[in-house]
This record gives structure tokens, C-alpha cells and sequence, in this order.
């Protein structure tokens, strides 16, 4: 039976690890080499770098940074940040990553989904989905960092981006990021009933134990976390961590 | 010289990473004169079937291949599409493969579902050795290892079969006849798990 992926999503900015709180207030956690060396120790099962300043200002992404990263990772390895055009996805994937998310130019240039669909193969594909609600309560997508709302129904589009030919959806809710008080399982379970390819739920996990509810109440297929892997105790002292394989076994059976 | 024949789809920068991290220095290359001087031969890839035959034809290695394993009798491991590559042919698409070991592929279908399994296979999953070889030697007694894929091999001949891993069904996760090896899975991305049959196919074959 194929194993439940469980997998830590790691900030970066200025080539340095940060976590954020409802993407805001970057905090300094270390150094991402480092990063990846102890989750290899850790035997992670993937792990998915994301460069929260590179479509907000702008910024091609790291491809040193990259490089760097994808020698030392010996598990497997998607990115997200910047990604414009399909030249950037080919020199990505080469350096010896597997994955790429797209978010900010999926808005903007659509068609990019399907033309690196068949570039890299769809399983390579992932489309990053930020979501948040406004005052009255409506979720919608937002883009650029979560900096911009598209006013996007969250299952709508979601369903279009499947159609484009994504391979997975990362999930990511605005309102949970670094918050610590559980997944909404009410949104996963809207967009995993919408579309047919993997959905990876993100955002708001405190405990180990929460990382099987969107597997079992919302039909995810994939979990990820940033603050429980990176932060300890309530004073969120840094510390990299990462469950036990006999943990995670037992959690999802 | 370790060789992994580059021809233009394929992760060959992990699988190159993790050979440097055990100490096996090799090359990436599509050069017949580098293949005809390998020892070892990995052949990678990903992304669809018949893409990855006409750029390997495209590449102009497949003689130098033949020969190599063939007739010289090279060991050689194919990973992911690499693996499938050595087949015949593949329900994918309509060129056939290289034709080294009596297998075909076919995509994955469960009828009924019930436990809703989706395509391709993406993730960890275990593997089961059907018999003794050298690829598993000293390996960790859970084994596991990372896969994506949409089609998967299907022998003809049971004695081909390696590793079998479970999804739906019973499936072939590697095959091994004389000196030609294929895995489903990508070593390069699996950890211990992969670092040793990586070790083991450099040292042991």
C-alpha cells in the first residue's frame, strides 16, 4: 500500500529559511542546506521549497540556491517561486529537481499549466492554490505572495487547473499558514470533492495527530506543514523535526 | 567509468548526486565513444514512451547500447521510464522499445476501485523481492522506495521479475535478466533505501 506523503514546505528568502504567520512576519529560521541534510537523516518523504519574494518582486528564481539544494536532497523535491516560463521549468527540473509549482503566472499566462504538462510530464506539475477569506466570510483565491485577490471561486478554479493539465494541487490556506490551530478541513473537502488529481492540504498543522485529518475526514492525499516541522513549544523555538516512520505508519492505518 | 546515457529527458543530476555522495565518480553523457568505454549503464527518464524511444533514437546511442549490453554484456540499470524503455513496447504509445527483456507495459486500471486509487502511483510504497539478488543485498528488512508513474512493466517471463510492489494489484517494480536491471523507482530519491541499491549496483554486478 502506497504510503500517506507527508511533507514539510520550507520558505525561502534572500537564500535563507523563514516562516511566516498568514504569510506575514517572516521570521529567520536557518540555513535550507542544513535543512535538507537533517530531513535526510529524518527520511522524509518529500519536501516542497517555496520562495515567498521571488513573484512579489519580481525575482527569477534561485537556480544557485537550487542546485545546491537538489545535490544534497536525496528524496523527492518540488519548488515554487518566480516561475514564468517554460525555460525556467526545464533548467529546474535539470538541476535535479522533480517538481514545480506554479501560482502566480497560472493567473496571468494559463496556458503555461498544460504547455509544461507536456514539457515535464503532468506529475511534475503542481499548482499552487493560496486561499483566503474576506470580512463577510467568502473564500477566494489570492495570488503574488497573497498579496493580490483574483476574486477566484477556490473549487472553480481549481477544477480549470485540473482541466490544464496540473498533476496535484498544493493546497494552501492564507488564514491557517503558521497559526497552529488545525487544518480547514471544510476547504479541502471542497476542492478534493471538485477535482480528481491529488490535493496536498497545507496550513495550520500544530500536531502530529492533525496531520491525519485531512487525509481521513477531507480525502486529501497528501499532508503539509511548515511550523510543526521547524518550530518547538509554544514560544516557537526553532528546531527541525520530523515524525518517525513508525509514527507515521500507525497514524494512517 | 559509470555512464548515464543522457538523452534529454531524465533526472540525471539526483542520480549523479547520489553516486557522488557513495564515492562513484561518474559521467553524464550522450557520447558513443563514452558509452562504448562505460563499465556501468544507467539509463534514466520520465515523461512519456514514445517521446523518450525517438529521443533516444534521435540521440544516436542505440547501437552503441545494443552492443554494449548485448553482446558485451555491460550491466545496466533502467530507472522509471528507463526501466520501461527496455521492454518491448508499451500500451502508451506505438514505437517499440528496446526489445531486452520479453515485457510489455500497460497503464494502471482498477475495476472496481474502491479504495479510490488514483494514477499514476506517486509516492512511497514498499517492495517485495521474489527471489535473491545482489540489487537487495544488505538491504533494510522494510524496504521502500519513492515511485511516479502511470504504466508499469508486465513480464512475460516470471523469472524476469525482481520486486514486486503493491497498488491495486500486484505489480513488477524491478526485473533482472543476466546483466540488464530496471526498477520502477527512482534510487535516486529513495533514501538509504536507494543509496544501497545504487551501491550495490555499482559494486556487485
Amino acid at each position: 500500500m502506497v504510503f500517506t506523503r507527508v511533507i514539510p514546505v520550507l520558505l525561502l528568502r534572500n537564500a535563507g529559511l523563514v516562516k511566516t504567520r498568514k504569510f506575514r512576519d517572516a521570521k529567520y529560521i536557518g540555513d535550507p542546506i542544513n535543512a535538507v541534510r537533517i530531513f535526510n537523516e529524518k527520511e522524509t518523504d518529500e519536501l516542497v521549497f517555496l520562495d515567498i519574494t521571488a513573484s512579489p518582486q519580481g525575482k527569477n528564481p534561485p537556480m544557485d540556491l537550487l542546485h545546491d539544494i537538489a545535490t544534497e536532497c536525496f528524496m523527492p523535491l518540488c519548488y515554487g517561486g518566480g516561475i514564468r516560463n517554460l525555460e525556467q521549468i526545464r533548467n529546474i527540473i535539470r538541476v535535479g529537481v522533480e517538481k514545480v509549482a506554479l501560482n502566480t503566472i497560472t493567473h496571468e499566462k494559463p496556458e503555461l499549466i498544460g504547455e509544461a504538462a507536456e514539457a515535464v510530464g503532468s506529475s511534475s506539475v503542481v499548482v499552487s492554490i493560496d486561499v483566503k477569506k474576506n470580512v463577510f466570510g467568502k473564500a477566494s483565491v489570492w495570488t503574488r505572495g497573497g498579496t493580490l485577490n483574483t476574486k477566484k471561486d477556490p473549487a472553480t478554479w481549481a477544477q480549470e487547473v485540473e482541466k490544464r493539465g496540473a498533476g496535484e494541487i498544493l493546497l494552501n490556506n492564507i488564514d491557517k499558514d503558521g497559526m497552529m490551530t488545525g487544518y480547514n478541513l471544510e476547504l479541502i473537502r471542497t476542492i478534493t470533492h471538485a477535482v480528481e488529481i491529488p490535493v496536498i492540504a497545507c496550513g495550520g498543522a500544530a500536531t502530529t495527530e492533525d496531520l491525519a485529518r485531512p487525509i481521513k475526514e477531507a480525502s486529501a492525499s497528501a499532508v503539509a506543514a511548515g511550523s510543526l516541522f521547524v518550530f518547538k513549544g509554544k514560544h516557537r523555538a526553532v528546531l527541525i523535526s520530523y515524525p518517525e516512520p513508525e509514527t507515521l505508519k500507525a497514524l494512517f492505518n | 567509468m559509470i555512464v548515464t546515457v543522457d538523452y534529454g529527458t531524465g533526472n540525471f543530476g539526483s542520480i549523479k548526486n547520489m553516486l557522488r555522495k557513495l564515492g562513484h565518480a561518474s559521467v553524464i553523457s550522450s557520447e558513443t565513444t563514452d558509452i562504448m568505454a562505460a563499465t556501468r549503464l544507467i539509463l534514466p527518464g520520465i515523461g512519456a514512451f514514445d517521446t523518450g524511444m525517438k529521443q533516444l533514437k534521435a540521440t544516436g546511442v542505440i547501437d552503441a547500447l545494443n552492443a554494449k549490453v548485448l553482446q558485451e554484456k555491460v550491466p545496466v540499470l533502467g530507472i522509471c521510464l528507463g526501466m520501461q524503455l527496455m521492454t518491448c513496447g508499451s500500451a502508451e504509445g506505438q514505437v517499440p522499445g528496446l526489445g531486452w527483456i520479453d515485457a510489455t507495459c500497460q497503464r494502471f486500471h482498477f475495476d472496481p476501485n474502491p479504495e479510490k486509487l488514483k494514477v499514476p502511483h506517486m509516492g512511497w510504497n514498499y517492495v517485495y523481492p521474489q527471489r535473491k539478488h545482489f540489487l537487495m543485498q544488505e538491504m533494510h528488512p522494510e524496504p521502500r522506495f519513492y515511485f511516479v508513474h502511470a504504466y508499469h512493466v508486465k513480464c512475460n517471463r516470471k523469472n524476469d521479475i525482481l520486486l514486486q510492489t503493491h497498488y491495486g494489484y500486484d505489480f513488477t517494480a524491478s526485473f533482472q535478466k543476466e546483466n540488464m536491471m530496471g526498477v520502477q523507482f527512482h534510487p535516486e530519491k529513495s533514501h538509504k533505501f536507494g543509496m544501497r541499491l545504487l551501491d550495490n549496483f555499482v559494486k556487485q554486478s
